[in-house]
């Protein structure tokens, strides 16, 4: 039988990889990519509570959907913003984007 | 231990191998569309957990959701803004050191916490006796009254907020 530490100890790790990605990839899309990865590391996490606490319950499992309809949401608008950015800067590294900045 | 277990843990560790290497690969590949590629093993890695979690309608959800359509987008959008700086340059930026150490803090904070947890190395819950149909009964959570239907139907407007968002967003007005 697998512990419940190991998909603890697995969704840890999961989780600071798409934190690295986050914080030291230069491109747009790669920094969505990371929060992906961080996005499952919480869903793993949440179904394996589900299923060592309480599977008569189903809210482990509702909480996850409900993740992956916020990360289907998040992609999108993200996605649409970077192409859209492209299109009128010609980049998508996350440095040159500054036009808000003082 | 019986072989059904041992055959489980074999399966947690290769597809907990799959997982994390394709992850690391996917911010660590110089080539976004290869990230891309990287990012749906990663993903599928994912979808075995879930099974293994006895999961079954998540397994299907994380296939046709994850793989077969925010993978695909993350390719389009790769396709769509690439033209001109493929591979050119550094891929990480300059404090990228300081990002591994704030990961590597990370993770050694979480273990850390949960191992410092009494339930660390639980083992999984019998499934209640009765049970049929996990899957009927996740659905009829979803919609009854009383458990959660508002939650449901705020997630669904929310994508639907977004998709129009999108829309909108990346519509080109020349």
């Amino acid at each position: 039988m697998i512990p419940l530490s190991w998909y603890l100890i697995l969704s840890a790790a999961l989780f600071s990889i798409g934190l690295f990605g986050v914080l030291a990839r230069r491109n747009a899309i790669a920094i969505l990519m990371g929060i992906e990865l961080m996005l499952n590391a919480v869903n793993i996490n949440l179904v394996s509570f589900w299923r060592y606490g309480s599977p008569a319950e189903m809210s482990g499992q509702v909480f996850a959907i409900i993740v992956f309809a916020v990360a289907a949401a998040e992609v999108a608008v993200g996605l649409a913003l970077v192409i859209s950015v492209y299109r009128r800067r010609k980049t998508v590294v996350a440095n040159e984007i500054d036009m808000m900045k003082w | 231990m019986t072989a059904e277990q041992i055959i489980q843990q074999i399966l947690f560790f290769i597809s907990a191998a799959l997982t994390l290497g394709s992850a690391v690969m996917v911010v660590a590949t110089r080539k976004l569309i290869q990230a891309a590629l990287w990012l749906i093993v990663s993903l599928f890695g994912v979808a075995v957990l879930y099974a293994l979690l006895d999961a079954s309608f998540l397994v299907v959800v994380q296939v046709v959701v994850y793989i077969g359509a925010i993978a695909i987008l993350f390719i389009f959008a790769v396709m769509l803004t690439q033209r001109d700086q493929r591979d050119k340059g550094p891929q990480l930026n300059k404090s990228w050191v300081l990002a591994a150490l704030v990961g590597l803090a990370t993770f050694g904070g979480l273990t850390f916490l949960v191992s410092s947890w009494t339930g660390f190395g639980a083992a999984a819950a019998p499934i209640p006796a009765g049970t049929v149909d996990m899957v009927a009964d996740l659905g009829t959570a979803l919609v009854s009254v009383d458990q959660y239907v508002l939650p449901f139907e705020v997630a669904s407007v929310l994508l639907l907020a977004a998709l129009i968002g999108a829309i909108y967003v990346a519509y080109n007005r020349k």
